[in-house]
Formats: structure tokens, sequence, C-alpha cells
């Protein structure tokens, strides 16, 4: 069997495939902190604890309600995300005239709240959630096994970036929104809402988070922490991206995802710090980020 | 002259009897037993001890007093160490200086176990492990101020590998988180495997709370080994047994060895996914009435979830620890460790036992199978008993450790 750098190559389209599907959690997640951050300005530090509640959401739908996968991936992302509404009208809106730091001490502050509450009641061990019975099994690839669900996520997971990002560049109602947050004082004397759109950029926002949540609820143990351990990587993964640029954060959630899973390969210990290495080093020679422009 | 030097006497006599009264009155120092219970109270360990090693500590403390004549005044305290060593052994620090904190229970995560058995050394206090696992703990880190209470990765190793290699499964992959405890259970079932006739065909180490295990258990199944042994606990375990399923990996012939499986983690797992594992375990619920009335009593406390073997082992240990106290009247930790050490041990969960000189509790441990989803009457009855591993057999024996207690 050929070799790349004494691994077999087989194993590495292996490892790639995987980075990928990691990468399409760390790009769903960091493209709604981006979208949030471009156009409100706050750095969402809740979005792993609404993305846990995404999967939460999921787990009781099942549990309580008897409504399977596919009722999970749409209701969440609404109900999580009119949670998301109810925080930017109460607690949010004071903030923005504000420096960021309170923004993300305030988020910061709810997602302990949070998460405090679901260990109380559900434990650290987390729920198991099943994976939904037509995207069991998998096919063998040749090189790999690939589960059928996880190549759902990539899918998934692509077709919701490269929508949001259509909306936001492409659309009217994207260039209302890039309006707005460039000048909303302007936008709103052409008599257009934009407190109601800032609401409503916040809950979609918050709305893929919990997205992301219900995706990860089949692979992942449903559990209290499992945001907490994925969000300080996708903010590594939007800063090295560009605070607030969309393509950016899709770009680099895919690629980051691919240099871990070859990290993991090469050098398994160093695998939960190379995102951080790469920040470092981004953060030396662009200090906006690879995608990123100077505010 | 000769007048001088009896006055001289007697006045040291009488000093000296003044001070050894003195210290007979202050021999439970500050006039109460502190025991800090210190574990991970928010992450991927919570449920195997968390709040519910407090609680068990509490109840130790309540049994105690109903059949003590000593009056001891007794205080529980807990702390979360995050799973980091310099938090947990500034914990300690601060709980031993200032706070009067007499001795240290649970302590799961073996770096932070570690760290805390030097500073508990350091300071002449008494520590009772039950949460962590490493057996460098009685061997070559042991301390006479340690007591290791519940269970350690040479017994793990012993229980769970052996009876795996035994019955054909003698290629091993290892999963292996990468610190003390994962090093060290990866170690001893190596060691195991090896000295039964198997063959270990290599070793992935992965960063402790990983979410994604895909990767790592990739190369787990292109190594073709016919096992492939988890040396990680709770959170990890949970996820790596979860996403094998998802690739195949029993179904493509590979059998997984949990080495170090909770019942919470049985729990939070799902029958569905667990059945059939093979683990070793110290103690479960249902083992007997007495095991079984304590579950009863300690559930509701513990916001109805079951008690792991962890929690057994708090309960059992700080109840050991508090006789000893009561037997010499003293909260000193050396003297306490030592009076540990000559006691037999009897409480209700593990029966009667004994310390060995490198801090080494005895008792027997269980080899368990996961439960099929039909054969479970409800939540928590999850296990049935392959086989009973006898307390002198279940444990390294005293003059393999390299302990510098044992002569």
């Amino acid at each position: 069997m050929p070799e790349i750098f004494g691994i077999p190559s087989a194993a590495l389209f292996g490892q790639l495939l995987i980075g990928l599907i990691n990468g399409s959690f760390y790009a769903l997640l960091s493209l709604g902190l981006a979208v949030i951050f471009g156009l409100l300005n706050i750095i969402n530090f809740t979005h792993g604890a609404q993305y846990m509640i995404g999967a939460f959401c999921a787990y009781l739908l099942f549990n309580k309600l008897g409504l399977g996968y596919w009722w999970s991936l749409a209701i969440a992302p609404v109900a999580v995300g009119a949670t998301g509404v109810v925080i930017e009208r109460t607690m949010l809106k004071p903030l923005y005239k504000l420096d960021h730091l309170y923004g993300l001490l305030l988020t910061f502050g709810l997602a302990l709240i949070i998460e405090g509450l679901f260990r109380n009641q559900y434990g650290s061990s987390g729920q198991p959630y099943p994976i939904p019975q037509e995207l069991t099994g998998g096919h063998n690839l040749g090189f790999m096994f690939l589960p059928t669900y996880r190549g759902w996520v990539i899918f998934a997971s692509l077709v919701v970036c490269f929508g949001t990002w259509f909306v936001i560049e492409k659309t009217k109602l994207g260039a209302y929104l890039r309006a707005a947050t460039e000048n909303p004082h302007l936008v709103q004397a052409f008599g257009i809402n934009v407190p109601r759109m800032i609401t409503l950029t916040y809950g979609f926002g918050v709305g893929l988070a919990a997205l992301a949540g219900v995706m990860a609820a089949p692979i992942y143990q449903v559990s209290p922490q499992m945001g907490s351990s994925l969000i300080i990587v996708v903010f590594a993964v939007v800063v090295i991206g560009g605070m607030g640029s969309i393509m950016g954060s899709i770009l680099t959630g895919f690629g980051l995802g691919v240099i871990e899973g070859l990290t993991k390969v090469f050098y398994p210990e160093a695998s939960n710090t190379v995102i951080f290495i790469i920040m470092a080093i981004v953060l030396l020679f662009k200090p906006a980020g690879l995608f990123g422009t100077q505010r | 002259m000769v007048q001088l030097r009896k006055l001289a006497a007697a006045v040291a006599l009488a000093t000296a009897g003044a001070m050894s009264a003195g210290a007979a009155h202050a021999q439970i120092s500050g006039g109460v037993v502190k025991i800090g219970v210190m574990n991970d109270m928010s992450s991927l360990y919570a449920d195997i001890g968390g709040p519910g090693s407090v609680e068990a500590a509490r109840m130790a403390v309540e049994d105690f007093m109903k059949t003590s004549k000593a009056k001891l005044k007794v205080e529980i305290v807990s702390a979360d160490h995050q799973n980091k060593p310099d938090v947990g052994s500034n914990i300690a620090r601060q709980w031993y200086d200032v706070d009067g904190v007499d001795a240290i229970a649970d302590v799961p995560t073996s770096s932070v176990a570690l760290a805390v058995n030097q500073v508990t050394r350091d300071k002449g206090k008494a520590f009772l492990v039950t949460g962590a696992a490493s057996s460098d703990l009685t061997g070559k880190a042991c301390s006479p101020n340690t007591v290791h209470w519940l269970y350690d990765t040479w017994m793990l190793a012993n229980g769970t590998g052996s009876a795996i290699v035994k019955t054909g499964g003698d290629t091993w992959f290892f999963l292996t988180a990468d610190y003390a405890f994962g090093h060290a259970l990866e170690r001893d079932t190596a060691e195991v495997v090896k000295k039964n006739g198997g063959k270990v065909l290599g070793q992935v180490r992965h960063p402790l709370n990983t979410q994604d295990f895909s990767s790592f258990l990739l190369q787990a199944q292109a190594s073709k080994a016919k096992i492939i042994g988890l040396a990680n606990a709770g959170g990890d375990t949970i996820n790596s047994i979860k996403q094998a399923a998802e690739f195949g990996i029993v179904k493509g012939g590979q059998n997984l060895a949990g080495l170090l499986v909770f019942i919470t983690d049985v729990h939070g797992l799902g029958l569905n996914t667990a059945q059939g594992l093979i683990l070793t375990e110290a103690w479960y619920w249902d083992l007997n009435d007495a095991s079984r009335a304590w579950a009863k009593r300690f559930a509701p406390k513990n916001g109805g979830k079951y008690p792991s073997m962890d929690h057994a082992g708090v309960y059992s240990a700080v109840l050991h620890y508090l006789k000893a106290v009561e037997a010499i009247n003293s909260d000193d930790g050396t003297k306490v460790i030592a009076q540990m050490k000559k006691m037999p041990t009897d409480d209700p969960l593990f029966g009667k036992g004994r310390v060995r000189a490198d801090g080494r509790k005895l008792h027997d441990v269980y080899l368990f199978e996961v439960k099929k989803p039909a054969e479970s009457k409800g939540p928590y009855d999850y296990y049935k008993v392959r086989a009973t591993i006898p307390a002198e057999q279940a444990f390294r024996p005293e003059k393999d450790g390299g302990c510098s207690l044992v002569k």
C-alpha cells in the first residue's frame, strides 16, 4: 500500500474525511458566531450552551413527546432561537453601546448558569440519543467505513453554511442587514425596522447553534458540557477566519477540522492544542484573521 | 546542692506533666475533625464522584455518630479540582494550612491524586483516595499518609484484562487517556496481556475530555487487533463506546474492552449500546441486602441517581478513618493512617477487610457483565456477576509494587 509520511495513504484519506466531518460542526457553530458578531458586535459566549440546549431539545422531544430526529431538526432551532430572541430583547440590547467586554461577560455568565442548571438536572454522564433509523449503517468506501449519518452531517452543514452565506452576501435581505450594521441610523431613515432585524439575526444565529446541537446529538453524548468543550475551539476558528467574516468562518471551520484530523494521526497528544497554535501564528502575522478586514 | 538538683528535677517533671496533659486536650486539632471531599464537581467525572461523594461522606459521619461514644465533632467540606493537578494541590494546601482540614477524601483523576498525595505527605495529614486509579499510589509514590481505598489500575487490568485474554482476545490496541491514569492503566493491562500470552499491537494517546474519537477509532480499526482496550474513563469512555458502535467496529469483528467503566457510564450509554461489556468494579449496589439498603438511602440525596462504586468507597473510607480517629483520640494524619492499617476494616458495604502496609485496602472485587435490555428490570439494574475475585488475588502483591514502606 502506498504510504505518505509513513502512514498508509488509505488511512490518511479516512482521517481527512473525518476531519471534514468535525470541520462541519466547527463551520456551523463558527458561522453562527460570525453572523452574530458581524451584525450585532456581540461576542456570543452563550453559543456553546445554546448548541447544548439544541441537543437536549432533541433529546426531550424524543423522550417526552415521541418526536423523532427530523421533527427535532425543524423544531429545536426555532424553539432555541426564540429563547435567543428573548435574551437579546431583555439583556443584550442595553449593551450594544458599551464595550465588547460587557457582552462577553454577560453571555459567558449566562452560559455558566445554563450549563449548571442542566448538569443539576441531567448529570455529567449525559443521555443517549439514537441515530435516526433512515441514517443508520454505513458504506465501505474502500479506505474507510463511513457511517451514513456522518455523511449526512457533511452534506447538511455544507447546505446550511452556503445557504447562509448566500442570503447574507447575495440577497436584498442580506444587503439590508449589512447596511444596518454599517450605518443603522441611515437604514432606519429609509423606513426599515433595524432593531427588529437585529433581534431576528441573533435569533437566527442561536438557531444555527441549536441546529448543530441536534445534528451532534446522535454522535456525541447529549451532555451539559458538550458545548463548553467545543466553544473555545470554535472561537479560535472564528478568530483565525477573521471576526465577522462569514465565508472566512466556513472555510476555516472545515480547514481546521482537517488539520486537527491529521494531527490526530501524526501526533495525537497535540490534537487539542494544534488549533490554538495556528491561532497564535495567524494573529502574529494577520491580526484581523485570514479573511477579516481591519475595522 | 543536692536540694537544688531535686528541685530542678521536680520542676522539670511538673513541666513535662503539664505539657502532656495539655497535649491530651489538644489531640483533635481545633476541636473538630475536618474532612475535605475533593473531586471533579462539574466535568466529565462529576457523575462518578461529584456532589454524590459529599453526600456519601455525610452519610458515613451520620452512621459513625450513631455508634460512637467519643462525641467527636466532624465537619465535611468540599471543592472542585477541575481535573487539574495545580488546582488540586492549591486547594489541598489552602485546606491544610488555613482551613484546618485533617483529611482529604475521594480525588479522582490520578494526576491530581498524585499531587495531593505529595502535599498530604509534606503536611503530615491523611489522604483517603477512592476516586483515583493509578497503582503508583501504593507503588513508587506510596506514602505513610495515604490509603488507597477502592480500586487501582493493576486490579482493573488483572480483572478485565486477564478475563478477556483467556477467552481468546489475545491481540490488543489501546485507546489511552493522555495523563497519569491512562498511562498507568495501559501499562498494567499490557503487562497482564503479555503475561497471559497475548500481544499489544499499538496504542494511541488522546487528550483528556475529548469529544470526537472517530479518528482514534479508525487507527484502532486499522491495527486489526482483536481487542480495543479503552484505557480512559467517564465521558471519554462513553464517547469511545458510542462512536465505536457507529463505525461498525464491533460488527467488523473487533471487540471493546472498557477497562474502567462505572455504572454511571453504563447509565449514560443505555443498555442498547453497553450490553455485553465486561468490566471490573469493586462494588455494585445490587450485591446484597446491605448494599441495596444503602443505595436506597443514598439515591434520594443524589437527585435519584444510584451510587457508583466511588460513592460507596468514600462512605467506607471515611467511616474507617473516623473509627481510627476515635481509637487513638487524635487526628494527626500520620498516626491515624497507621491506626487505619492496624485495625481490620468492617463496614456494611465492603464487609471485612484490611489495609496493607503500602496503603492498599483489600476487599473482594467483581467481574461484571452488562445485561441485555431484556434482562434488565429498569434503570440501574445493569450488571450480572460473572466472577468474584477474592481480595488477596484482586490486588497487586505487596512485594511487587516497589513501595518503600514495605520491608
